[in-house]
């Protein structure tokens, strides 16, 4: 036991049923491409994998640094196209897959700096509108360079030989393809990567940053120097987004303003970290978790009581499937209001 | 005592600075575009595009300078005033398509009133339910909001489909007026006088009326003015009031302008507007009608001497004023 202590940085999930949940997750995870076998359900296996990691960062900023940024999937797209494109010019390697990641690494971080340096010392409402701005920017400026970027089409590109589809590693009944490797890849990678994030927000630096959140003025009185910190804490989120990103072009073999830069994104990490509680790293795996799902399967819901509400006024066009985002949206409000822990603090508070 | 009240209280210092900015960059750029007529019709046309986004932007820094609210439901606000317009004009399409500036006027005033009428009502709804429950927390009032905008926009779709709608120009605002080699389009020349009304309606209000000192004094200490017997409460939802139908307003003047909506319309508009207001100064209507004339100008003038730089020019533009003063051109003293 005291190994997973370890493991989770003496943070353990509070409470028996969130370690239930969480742990359901993980096994979920782990053993995702035994236990639902089809493209289908490893895709989105996959997909939460690495919108964990997205989401964990952001909470990084909204939950323990307090500060609202819109220019996340700026950096989730920075590391996606670090990637895609050094793969896409300097051909399918391991080494490209290094040198884009470690480029976008770079450009993240400077970028979430420079950003910092302007809107952190003022205030924080300044920050939420001047990411905004940038990230906006970023986006047509990513679909306006298409000679270099590919524009609105985004850009395919091959994987290394390893992590191709078609590659088999055993063949057989028992195969062990290329894109099971991919799978894993991804997975251990997002897990190490969260794991990181715990070490952070539970270390010194960690409590800083939430003493700088609950109260600014106090902190700074300490003697802590909360543009520093704030910006640190910005560079981090913006490089765990990075490589977020990263996981992302790697399992897609794709990378594009749709998948990576679109606004519509941004909302869906909000709606992630809101809905599974902020300020705790482990709401960030119960929202990414739930809103994939619901992504994918919440549609075919909503198609049957489209079809059982059909003849009422208004009804059958709100239960659309497409409309699925606003009810997330409903939840969303009424969760800020009434259950600002989220979902974890729903599930703490049950022991 | 022997001091008069009068001399105590120092005369206020005029800021003159961030005025003289815009005539100051249209000089700069006349030798760079070279010819008198072009650098006309650009600064002409830069600023009556100032004034459109002016009128967008106004609510929000309203409502943020007197409520300390910020409001990034503002683009809902925006798309509902622009889809009220379209909903209503085959109703008026006689008054639009005559060929006639003063029934054309007519129809654009009633749609403009129609469309303030329903999102002031709205922002009182609004301001009820998703914002009254976290007046002074910052954090949760931008989620709220955004959680409000994420709703709106869906029901939009919902109810009109995701597709583009036109919403076409009456016909008297079509077309340019022309002299010489200077070119201006008659809508925008409308959009300046819709503008500059807006502007000096918010400024005598704000400056010379009894509730404008009424709101100026519930800003400064809200407490006090109760203590007085008014009721602060009611006073802002009322300024929250304005501040949608502006936005209703603003909508129906950028849907005019377009020609054309689209359920995002209201979100796309809001990052120009909130670098517009950041440049101005959160809160601040006249740093707000500066930011906007500069940024439209800009814009322009890039536009035409590096269309690449175009893109980038309003971030340019605001990292430059945020270097000069950090809380944007006439940062609200309080906050």
């Amino acid at each position: 036991m005291s190994i997973l202590r370890a493991i989770l940085s003496g943070d353990p999930p509070r409470g028996r049923p969130l370690a239930l949940v969480l742990t359901a997750i993980f096994v979920g995870l782990a053993f995702a491409p035994l236990l639902f076998p089809g493209i289908g359900a490893l895709n989105v296996a996959a997909k939460i994998c690495y919108f964990v990691v997205l989401a964990a960062s952001y909470d990084l900023l909204l939950g323990y640094t307090g500060v609202v940024s819109f220019a996340h999937t700026m950096f989730f797209g920075i590391g996606g196209y670090g990637a895609g494109l050094a793969l896409y010019d300097l051909g399918p390697s391991w080494s490209s897959i290094l040198i884009g990641t470690g480029a976008a690494l770079l450009v993240a971080i400077a970028l979430a700096l420079v950003i910092g340096l302007f809107s952190l010392r003022v205030r924080a409402i300044f920050f939420a509108m001047i990411t905004l701005a940038v990230a906006n920017a970023f986006s047509i400026l990513a679909s306006q360079l298409s000679s270099f970027t590919g524009g609105e089409d985004g850009c395919t590109f091959r994987l290394p030989e390893l992590l191709r589809p078609g590659f088999r590693l055993v063949a057989g009944p028992f195969a062990i393809s290329g894109r099971l490797i991919s799978y894993y890849l991804v997975f251990f990678a997002a897990l190490i990567l969260f794991l990181l994030m715990l070490r952070i927000v539970n270390s010194p630096f960690g409590r800083v940053l939430q003493a700088i959140r609950e109260n600014e003025f106090r902190a700074e009185a300490l003697g802590y120097r909360t543009m520093v910190y704030r910006s640190i804490g910005n560079c981090l989120a913006a490089a765990a987004a990075a490589l977020a990103g990263v996981l992302s072009a790697l399992w897609l073999r794709y990378t594009g303003p749709a998948v990576t830069l679109s606004f519509d994104i941004m909302l869906d990490i909000l709606l992630m970290v809101v809905i599974g509680g902020m300020g705790t790293l482990y709401g960030a795996v119960i929202g990414a978790t739930i809103f994939v799902l619901a992504e994918t399967y919440l549609q075919s819901l909503m198609a049957a009581l489209n079809h059982a509400t059909e003849g009422l006024p208004l009804l059958p066009l709100l239960f659309h499937p497409d409309r699925w985002l606003l009810w997330l949206g409903v939840l969303f409000v009424l969760s800020v209001y009434f259950f600002p822990a989220g979902i974890v603090g729903g599930l703490q508070k049950r022991r | 005592m022997t001091t008069r009240v009068e001399q105590a209280l120092p005369p206020r210092r005029r800021d003159l600075a961030p005025i003289l900015l815009v005539p100051l960059v249209a000089l700069a750029a006349l030798p760079l575009v070279g010819s008198l007529s072009t650098w006309v019709t650009l600064t002409l046309a830069g600023l009556a595009m100032g004034m459109i986004i002016f009128i967008i932007a106004s609510g929000l820094t309203l409502v943020f300078g007197l409520m300390d609210v910020l409001n990034f439901g503002h683009g809902a606000f925006i798309s509902i005033g622009a889809y009220t317009a379209a909903v209503l004009a085959p109703s008026l399409s006689g008054l639009i398509r005559a060929d006639s500036l003063a029934l054309n006027l007519i129809a654009l005033l009633a749609l403009i009133a129609l469309a303030m009428a329903v999102t002031g009502v709205l922002g009182y709804a609004f301001e009820r339910i998703i914002i009254m429950p976290v007046y002074r927390q910052h954090l949760k009032q931008i989620l709220v909001t955004i959680g409000g905008l994420i709703v709106a926009e869906q029901i939009i779709i919902a109810v009109f489909g995701p597709v583009l709608i036109v919403l076409p120009l009456p016909t008297a605002f079509r077309g340019s007026l022309v002299f010489g080699d200077i070119a201006i389009e008659r809508y925008r020349l409308i959009a300046v006088v819709v503008g500059l009304v807006i502007f000096a309606a918010m400024v005598l209000i704000l400056d010379r009326t009894r509730i404008g000192l009424l709101i100026r004094a519930g800003v400064e200490n809200g407490e006090m003015v109760e203590a007085l017997g008014y009721h602060i409460r009611r006073l802002f939802a009322g300024v929250f009031i304005a501040g949608s139908a502006l936005a209703g307003l603003g909508g129906v003047m950028w849907g005019f302008y377009r020609e054309a909506l689209t359920p995002g319309m209201g979100m796309d508009v809001m990052v120009l507007v909130f670098i517009v207001v950041v440049i101005g100064g959160l809160g601040s209507v006249g740093g707000c009608f500066i930011g906007s004339l500069l940024v439209a100008v800009v814009a322009n003038y890039t536009g035409f001497l590096a269309p690449k730089l175009a893109l980038g020019s309003n971030i340019l533009l605001m990292a430059l004023i945020l270097l000069w003063r950090s809380r944007g051109l006439y940062p609200v003293a309080k906050r």
